[in-house]
């Protein structure tokens, strides 16, 4: 066990890369997150957020480094398991997706989407199953008519909510949420944060939190990992990264955010620091 | 002819599922200011998106537009009334292609994978005005050029998934204006783009709409994008509209308490630590469920609240 276990780390990740046709899409990308913290990870469209917390969950395989995950059973790692050994470690790591018509099966119902995990996992009896899909659907705030219904008959941001609860319903221990509330209102935005801040001090939840959205990152995360071009360039706590950014790239990111005070116009964007 | 675009009166829409029937708008009504943007803002769910497709005629079964009006006074053509155009009327196939053009949120809706970027947008010049094939090309490549895609003798060649989501947005926007909309709506076009796109695109948007001066509905649930390009907003929940005013009006000084809830929520304004304002909580006992008609105040903005409460203030 490393020393950081000893303080708590629930991931390690060393040196992880992935190639898509031999181009980088993360190169050499190091960092740990600890017990029921909130890790943000922001860069641009095509940075390699995705890719790097795909990989870290095996949804894809990444090419080089080393993946460390503090199981209920201890250590594992997880860059080189079957896919046969990671099922049982599918339910303590969940991803909410960014993609919320992506992600449900639209010939399901709420009740059946959401239940399908808990089957899936063997949790419970069919009534207890029941009550923990009536208990999670309260929690992200949706109707309980909405059991019977198909995804097509909600809008957006109701989508997202149901994705969320199914990543939530089998109360996994690292939970790595992929632009899950950049599709979401402010006022669901704002309950959404609320829920997954409620439910990481509740049941001690580890958040990985992808988002291009900067101000939710900067309320909800503990720390910052800025990524450019596959690499991190830069990363800190929060009031680091938010109030003394080292890097020009990160200054550029800052400066993209419009304000919600109309005097205060957006102003061109100054990639010329960069020399991009 | 006036200076309003679009009049929006007593729209009501019903989506009949077999549990029932939602109403999905309620007497929404608003006008769209020519050669302005117009922002409607408001939670998931609350109509905006019905709304803007009640303007195309994009409403399919089992919804259905159960009452009311929008009366179109475009420059190009005399004014009609759009919710009572018939399927087969000339004037629908104007309005969709040429009159009134919609950029949805996710790009790739509106592209084909299999034609190049160059042929998508010279086809919308040809379906829907009368020039020749050199002519439209040529006038794609000057309007990717406009929205900002360089080395354009090479990408107008290329399909649209060699181009990044951002790229990808910026085509469909040069699509929807090549046809020299009159009324330009965007539904929640950025919000899948990230800051940095988010901020070219809507410096583009808002360039391109001081320079053709048309008219602009703009759909977003980010306050931040509706108080950096917005002129007029409308502030829809639950299928109505709860207050119209200036971008100053509404963001600055908002009367409904609804308002108020929305814009206390945006992250980044509390402390961390501290659970975000919820609508319910900044809302509290106020009854906000209860439909009240819009009454128009003395500074111009109109509110849906009841009038002993606004009492001082109408006009
Ligand atoms: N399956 C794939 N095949 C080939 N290239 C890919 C694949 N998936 C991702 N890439 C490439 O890897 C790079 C990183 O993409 P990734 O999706 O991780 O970015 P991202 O930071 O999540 O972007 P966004 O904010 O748009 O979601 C991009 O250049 C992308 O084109
Ligand atoms: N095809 C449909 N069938 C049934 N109900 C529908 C359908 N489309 C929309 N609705 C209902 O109409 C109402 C308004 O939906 P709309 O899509 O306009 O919301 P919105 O404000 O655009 O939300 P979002 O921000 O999530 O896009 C919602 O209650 C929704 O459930
Ligand atoms: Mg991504
Ligand atoms: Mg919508």
């Amino acid at each position: 066990m490393s020393e950081s276990a000893a303080n708590g780390s629930l991931l390690e990740v060393e040196s992880l890369s992935k190639f898509f046709d031999g181009v980088p899409a993360v190169e050499d990308v190091s960092f740990e997150v600890r017990r029921s913290e909130t890790l943000g990870i922001v860069g641009e469209s095509g940075s390699g957020k995705t890719t790097l917390v795909r990989a870290i969950l095996r949804a894809i395989d990444p090419d080089r480094g080393i993946v460390r995950f503090n199981s209920s059973t201890g250590w594992v790692e997880l860059q080189d398991m079957t896919p046969k050994e990671l099922i049982p470690l599918r339910r303590e790591m969940q991803m909410i997706f960014q993609d919320p018509f992506a992600s449900l099966n639209p010939r399901m119902t709420v009740r059946e989407i959401l239940e399908e995990p808990l089957i899936i996992h063997r949790v419970g009896s069919a009534t207890q199953r029941l009550e923990a899909v009536r208990d999670m659907l309260a929690h992200v705030q949706l109707e309980e008519d909405s059991l019977t219904r198909y995804p097509h008959a909600f809008s957006g941001g109701q989508r997202q909510r149901i994705g969320i609860a199914r990543a939530l319903i089998l109360r996994p221990n690292l939970v790595v949420c992929d632009e899950s509330v950049s599709a979401l209102d402010v006022s669901v935005q704002a309950q959404i944060i609320n829920l997954l801040e409620e439910l990481q001090n509740e049941l001690g939840l580890t958040y990985l939190f992808v988002a291009h959205d900067l101000s939710v990152v900067q309320h909800i995360c503990d720390r910052v990992l800025v990524m450019h071009r596959g690499r991190v360039v830069e990363s800190g706590t929060v009031d680091e990264i938010f109030e003394t950014p080292k890097e020009p790239y990160t200054r550029l990111l800052l400066s993209a955010v419009p304000s919600p005070d109309p005097d205060v116009p957006l102003k061109p964007l100054d990639r010329s620091e960069l020399g991009l | 002819m006036t200076d309003t675009v679009l009049k929006v009166r007593d729209l009501a829409v019903d989506f009949k599922t077999d549990l029932g029937t939602t109403h999905a708008l309620v007497d929404v009504g608003f006008d769209m200011p020519r050669g302005k943007v117009t922002a409607i803002v408001g939670e998931s769910g609350s109509g905006k998106s019905v709304t803007a497709n009640c303007i195309m005629r994009l409403i399919q079964p089992p919804g259905r537009i159960v009452a009311g009006t929008i009366d179109f006074s475009p420059v190009r053509m005399d004014p009609f009334e759009i919710t009572s155009l018939g399927k087969r009327d000339p004037r629908l196939q104007e309005l969709r292609g040429g009159l009134i053009s919609m950029v949805f949120q996710e790009p790739m809706t509106a592209l084909s994978p299999v034609y190049t970027v160059g042929n998508q947008v010279a086809e919308a010049i040809l379906c829907h005005r009368k020039v020749g094939r050199k002519q439209a090309w040529q006038e794609a490549a000057e309007m990717l050029e406009r929205v900002g895609i360089d080395d354009i003798d090479r990408r107008i060649r290329m399909y649209p998934f060699e181009f990044s989501g951002g790229m990808r947005q910026r085509v469909v926007i040069a699509m929807a204006l090549v046809c020299h909309p009159e009324v330009l709506i965007c539904d929640e076009p950025t919000t899948a783009l990230d800051v940095t796109i988010q901020a070219e695109i809507l410096t583009l948007i808002r360039d391109l709409q001081k320079e053709l001066s048309n008219s602009v509905l703009f759909i977003t649930h980010d306050i931040g994008v509706v108080a950096q390009l917005a002129d007029q907003v409308v502030v829809m929940y639950q299928g109505r509209v709860l207050e119209i005013g200036t971008v100053r009006q509404v963001l600055k000084t908002p009367m409904h308490p609804y308002t108020r809830g929305l814009l206390a929520a945006i992250p980044g304004l509390a402390p961390k630590g501290v659970p975000l304002a919820t609508i319910a909580s900044v809302v509290g006992d106020a009854d906000i469920e209860k439909p009240y008609p819009l009454i128009t105040l003395r500074d111009g903005r109109q509110v849906s609240l009841p009038r002993d409460q606004v009492q001082g203030a109408v006009a």
